[in-house]
């Protein structure tokens, strides 16, 4: 008891442990703010992923794209553990506005929105057609025409606030869309003839999926049009992917090994048809694995991030280790005085223990809890200074896909910065208490020592 | 006496039968101690031989640097000898484990120094029960805490000092802090009290007031040994042992 009395008496009495305390809250405080945009922006990311890919994809990277994936839709749309499941064409394109001798190169995605909807989050990310998908791809000024929906990023700028204006009408005129049509083995389909496949399509509606890279260079264009302009509607339809929604209380893992386990009985099945050499490069993966190299580098960064912050870390501990010296120095008489009534050595580490886990403690929840009242007001600050000075310190919205900072706590984070926090301060006072436990009474009361 | 903190009748703490009453409940034998100061070895004690029976007040006496403290350490397990045998109740300190000898120092002998030694971070009230508090655990200590608090009490009021309680050490007086120290080396009802210069840092009135609660204790009963270089001092003892060149002189 008369540890966490004097441990208590010691962080109260001694002006030196608050600047620990201080040092301590301040690292907590910017961990816990760096740590939750951080961590909220690797969510979102993987979020959004989430939602573009669906839970699972079968595909293949080729854009030869393989064969008899009807069979295979209808094999899932049986399946118990799938809700939704959609195939997709997706290919390179070159696209000119009508009228214009411009053309710029941009991935195409060839989908049924309804289906797609049902299989991924395509139907929120649209502006017009949110609530009859259906109708994705029919202009709204001219439903007759053959629509295509747009990456926003390729049609509309952000504002400072990073909100789209669709208040000009159709954001661009009719798109000529030119593919180049491959063969079952790979060569151009029209090899000597006119080469390049050209529909014209109009704007129907934007997609704005939170994906930087998807919504500033993807077009989406109805499945039997990209299907035909890349050649892959004859002699045997192909498809390059499918993507699988599982039933919420189906679980990642097992959703992707069933579809695997389905996909290796279908590549039996079909191994003597015709064209069966395309299947053997599908894949199942998911939607983990499938947008991997979009999320490692996130990933990357936050692990970089946390690097960082672990050496901001270490000066805490030095931080800590210096205060305890000194404390532990000028306690030197008490440690004696400790002694000479029966406290071993383990207890008078013990105490400097605990003097070091308050001081993580009360720095860890003043930390805290400073991180959380600037969590909670953070974009009213960013929105302020932005206002007030013109200075947006975070992300310029006109550049950044970005719609607010993340300033969701996730509680398990703020579990591990506080374990941490504490873990550092025993850290940081392992060395000087193991020197106090070390020292004689008889050295530390004598008179020559007071 | 707070519960669960004293030894049990006829045995010491660490379980040992306890010596008869005419037998030294502290003995020391052969005692040799030397400290290195730069480059020269300084042999402080050559040889001490001393016992103390149970009751005696002993004065140790000697010039400045003879080695009283260190003696006085020693026989308190403060310190350990180069060589010789200090022996509590008959048996021998140097076989005491580490546990042992903090359950001595705590319960079986109560220092007070020559500069009181006191906690600056607690109370008058908790630097006397203190002994108490560091014998137990959390729980140990919840259970015992009234008596401890009381016993403690009590010995403030015998000590004069019943209305500084919750006073710091600071606000109190050289001759108050000194019985406050006092107060906290009885507290556990060692069987020795050992004294390293109690009056040395006090006036002659204060001093005196000390020596008589040490008159008073050792007529109640208690053991106690005094270092002093004061002869003056030293004439309120029993008896009186000189520390001269190392060795013991009995006067």
């Amino acid at each position: 008891m008369y540890k966490f009395i004097l441990a208590i008496r010691y962080l109260l009495k001694r002006r030196i442990a608050y600047f620990a305390v201080f040092a301590v809250a301040l690292c907590v405080f910017i961990v816990v703010v760096v740590m939750t945009v951080m961590t909220g922006l690797v969510s979102d990311f993987r979020q959004k992923n989430h939602r573009f890919a669906g839970d699972c994809v079968v595909g293949t990277e080729s854009l030869v794209g393989f064969v008899y994936y009807e069979d295979f839709v209808k094999i899932l749309d049986q399946e118990d553990v799938v809700e939704g499941v959609s195939a997709v064409i997706k290919s390179y394109a070159l696209v000119s506005p009508v009228g214009t001798e411009r053309n710029v190169g941009v991935e195409i995605m060839g989908v049924e929105p309804v289906r797609h909807s049902r299989a991924t989050e395509f139907g929120e990310t649209l502006h017009h057609h949110r609530d009859d998908v259906s109708k994705a791809f029919e202009p709204v000024y001219e439903p007759n025409l053959m629509g295509c929906v747009i990456g926003i990023d390729m049609v509309l700028s952000r504002d400072s606030r990073g909100r789209y204006s669709y208040d000009s009408g159709p954001p661009v005129p009719g798109l000529a869309v030119s593919c180049f049509p491959l063969t079952a083995k790979g060569a151009l389909a029209k090899a000597g003839a006119g080469l390049v496949n050209t529909k014209t399509f109009y704007y129907s509606d934007t997609s704005h999926s939170g994906l930087a890279r998807v919504d500033s260079s993807m077009i989406y264009l109805p499945f039997d049009q990209a299907q035909m302009l890349c050649g892959m509607g004859e002699p045997v339809k192909r498809t390059n992917a499918i993507h699988i929604k599982f039933k919420p209380d189906v679980k990642l893992e097992a959703g992707c090994e069933r579809v695997a386990s389905l996909w290796r009985d279908f590549r039996r099945e079909k191994a003597n048809q015709k064209n069966a050499n395309l299947l053997e490069k599908v894949t199942v993966q998911s939607w983990k694995n499938y947008r991997r190299a979009f999320i490692a580098a996130m990933e990357k960064e936050q692990a970089m991030m946390i690097v960082m912050f672990a050496l901001v870390g270490i000066t805490t501990v030095f931080i800590v280790f210096v205060v305890s010296y000194m404390i532990i120095s000028h306690k030197s008489k008490d440690i004696g005085i400790l002694k000479s009534i029966g406290v071993s050595n383990a207890n008078v580490m013990l105490l400097f223990l605990c003097f070091a886990f308050l001081v993580g403690f009360l720095g860890s929840a003043i930390g805290v809890l400073g991180g959380w009242r600037f969590l909670v007001h953070i974009n009213e600050i960013e929105q302020w200074l932005y206002e007030k000075f013109e200075f947006q310190p975070l992300w310029d919205r006109t550049i950044y896909a970005i719609d607010d900072i993340p300033n969701t706590i996730d509680l398990k984070v703020l579990g591990v910065i506080i374990l941490s926090a504490i873990a550092a301060c025993l850290a940081g006072v392992l060395l000087p208490c193991r020197q106090a436990a070390r020292q004689k009474p008889v050295e530390t009361l004598q008179v020559s020592q007071l | 006496m707070p519960a669960g903190c004293q030894a049990k009748a006829g045995r010491d703490f660490a379980g040992e039968p306890i010596m008869n009453k005419d037998d030294f409940i502290l003995k020391a034998e052969g005692i040799y101690k030397s400290y290195r100061m730069g480059v020269t070895e300084v042999e402080v004690l050559k040889g001490v031989d001393l016992g103390v029976k149970k009751g005696e007040f002993v004065a140790i006496v000697g010039a400045s640097g003879s080695g009283k403290s260190t003696l006085l350490h020693i026989l308190g397990a403060l310190d350990r000898p180069d060589k010789g045998v200090v022996a509590f109740e008959g048996r021998d300190l140097n076989r005491y484990s580490g546990g042992e000898l903090n359950r001595f120092r705590n319960k079986m002998v109560g220092f007070v120094f020559q500069f009181y030694h006191l906690l600056d971070e607690l109370s008058v009230l908790e630097n006397v029960f203190l002994p108490v508090m560091v014998s137990k655990g959390i729980i140990g200590w919840f259970g015992c805490r009234r008596r401890a608090r009381s016993r403690a009490g009590e010995l403030l009021g015998e000590l004069g000092l019943g209305e500084r309680a919750n006073h710091k050490p600071y606000q109190l007086s050289g001759g108050e802090r000194q019985r406050v120290a006092i107060g906290r080396a009885l507290m556990n009802e060692p069987s020795i009290l050992l004294a390293d210069e109690p009056t040395g840092n006090l006036d002659s009135a204060t001093g005196n007031g000390i020596l008589e609660a040490f008159e008073k204790l050792n007529q109640a009963g208690q053991t106690i040994v005094m270092v002093s270089h004061d002869e003056r001092v030293a004439q309120r003892a029993g008896r009186i042992v000189t520390l001269s060149d190392g060795k013991i002189r009995q006067t």
